[in-house]
């Protein structure tokens, strides 16, 4: 066999579940070591930013970033690994969407430093010390920190990226798949997919969800999934609790809902529709149950109905918000 | 300067286009600072083109469809409303004041109330001021121009 290929795990803001993700492929592993090596995975190898900036260009064949683009670290690093790979996944729901650190786009910067430097209860901090990006101790030596940025980005929008994988984080199922197309490019047995969204259905995850599917579903109450005994028989939807498999591409093979658990979206949008969260409203709204019919109810009542749903964008918006149409929350002068 | 705002207008074809027509047949006075935009039904209005006409930079929002109970497809614009509701409150999230998405309901003989509607919609817009994500928007859009004058 020829020259193993180079594999990369590169971190941005991240929790970290892609790459326990990566190792759940377990004995596969053994599969994708025969043909690859990993040169650079900060959770598992030893290896710092030099090595990877000594290689050459194009050298790893392929990288899976995980993690949104939040600070100037997160942004170099994935400038660099685009510039040493051939082909650039941005793996997981953080990478293809923002995912949950995307959820800082509903504040600023400032206000998000108040909060973890002066404001919560166990902080005391009475000179009101910040995090500088350069200081030079009394010593002399001169430490770098990363800049925060005032928006969170998704991986797409800083680089060109080939491939997207949603999810949060991507299945083992997912992974076996990827490995599939790796191992047929390494072999030479098939080309690589066309650019885009993969390892995805076309079709929301209500068209896969195993659960009997009522003709009409309606929302009486909206519950809360931990204080509500679920029917894992039954749609989520007509148990009162929110699902998003009506607007969530599906692929993930219904993980959560096998374990009876609601969609949360992590999948992201269909690639019908341009905004997650909008596509979730439209689902939402039409299955709120008002009592009586509906051409007796005066408008305040549907407002009072729909101000029941508490925190609309957070819900909806819960993988998506840097990749949403308005991409953050801005403020009226 | 005086700001003139922009602001997009859906009307459904059956009632709120008509009455448009009507208003203009009739020259009432309009301020000029809106454009509309036909659908077959007010429901036909996805919340997706709500945000994106925000996110390019428009004032303000009207969505226009017939009175409850008269809708041309029986039960369209009972679906308006509940999303206009909710999208209100979405929107309110993202910053935006609520007052900048309208919902009104005129029918095609209604002339007078479209012409006092918009009239009313334009002068709360221009008392809100430029949106918030016009700004952003500019900044694209110099972007934008900057990249095609490149590319030529």
């Amino acid at each position: 066999m020829s020259e193993k290929i180079k594999i990369a795990i590169g971190q941005g803001a991240t929790c970290s579940g892609c790459d326990i993700a990566v190792l759940d492929l377990d004995v596969e592993l053994l599969k994708l070591f025969e043909v690859a090596d990993l040169t650079f995975a900060p959770l598992v190898t030893d290896i710092k930013y030099k090595d990877v900036e000594a290689m050459d260009d194009g050298e790893i064949t392929i990288c899976l970033y995980h993690g949104a683009v939040r600070n100037s670290e997160n942004e170099h690093i994935a400038k660099l690994l685009r510039r040493k790979s051939q082909i650039m996944v941005a793996y997981g729901a953080c990478a293809a969407f923002g995912g949950i650190p995307g959820l800082a786009n509903v504040t600023t910067k400032n206000k998000i430093l108040d909060t973890v430097y002066d404001d919560t209860a166990t902080t005391v901090n009475p000179e009101h010390t910040r995090p500088q990006t350069h200081y030079v101790s009394p010593e002399g030596h001169e430490l770098e920190l990363p800049e925060l940025f005032e928006t969170v980005k998704a991986l797409d929008d800083v680089i060109d990226v080939d491939y997207i994988i949603g999810a949060c984080p991507p299945t083992r199922e997912m992974n076996v798949k990827l490995l599939g197309v790796v191992l047929d490019f390494v072999h030479g047995k098939a080309d690589l997919p066309p650019k885009g969204i993969i390892l995805a259905s076309e079709r929301t995850l209500c068209e896969e969800c195993p659960r009997q599917k009522p003709d009409k579903v309606f929302i009486d109450e909206i519950k809360s999934v931990d204080y509500t005994e679920l029917d894992p028989e039954k749609c989520f939807l007509e148990q009162g609790i929110m699902c998003f498999g009506p607007a969530t591409r599906g692929g993930c093979d219904s993980k959560c809902i096998n374990v009876n658990m609601p969609c949360r979206g992590c999948m992201g949008p269909t690639a019908a529709v341009l905004d997650h969260g909008a596509s979730c409203l439209s689902a939402f709204t039409s299955i709120l149950k008002v009592s009586g019919s509906e051409s007796e109810i005066p408008e305040e009542e549907i407002e009072k109905l729909m101000a029941k749903m508490r925190d609309p964008l957070g819900t909806f918006y819960r993988f998506t918000l840097p990749k949403s149409l308005l991409q953050r929350v801005v403020k009226e002068t | 300067m005086t700001f003139k705002p922009k602001i997009i207008v859906f009307c459904c074809n059956w009632c709120a286009y008509a009455g448009g027509d009507l208003a203009g047949i009739s020259r009432y006075q309009i301020k000029p600072y809106f454009r509309v935009i036909r659908t077959m039904c007010s429901a036909r209005v996805d919340p997706e083109w709500i945000m994106e006409a925000f996110r390019l930079g428009a004032d303000g929002v009207m969505v226009a469809g017939c009175h409850p109970g008269d809708c041309h497809y029986i039960g369209g614009n009972y679906r308006t409303r509940r999303r206009i509701a909710l999208l209100r409150c979405l929107l309110g999230q993202f910053g935006l004041n609520q007052e900048r998405l309208g919902l009104a309901w005129i029918s095609a003989g209604e002339a007078e109330k479209f012409a006092t509607t918009m009239n009313d919609f334009i002068e709360c817009i221009t008392e809100l001021g430029p949106s918030p994500y016009r700004k952003t928007t500019a900044d694209t859009q110099s972007a934008g121009l900057a990249k095609e004058a490149a590319d030529v």
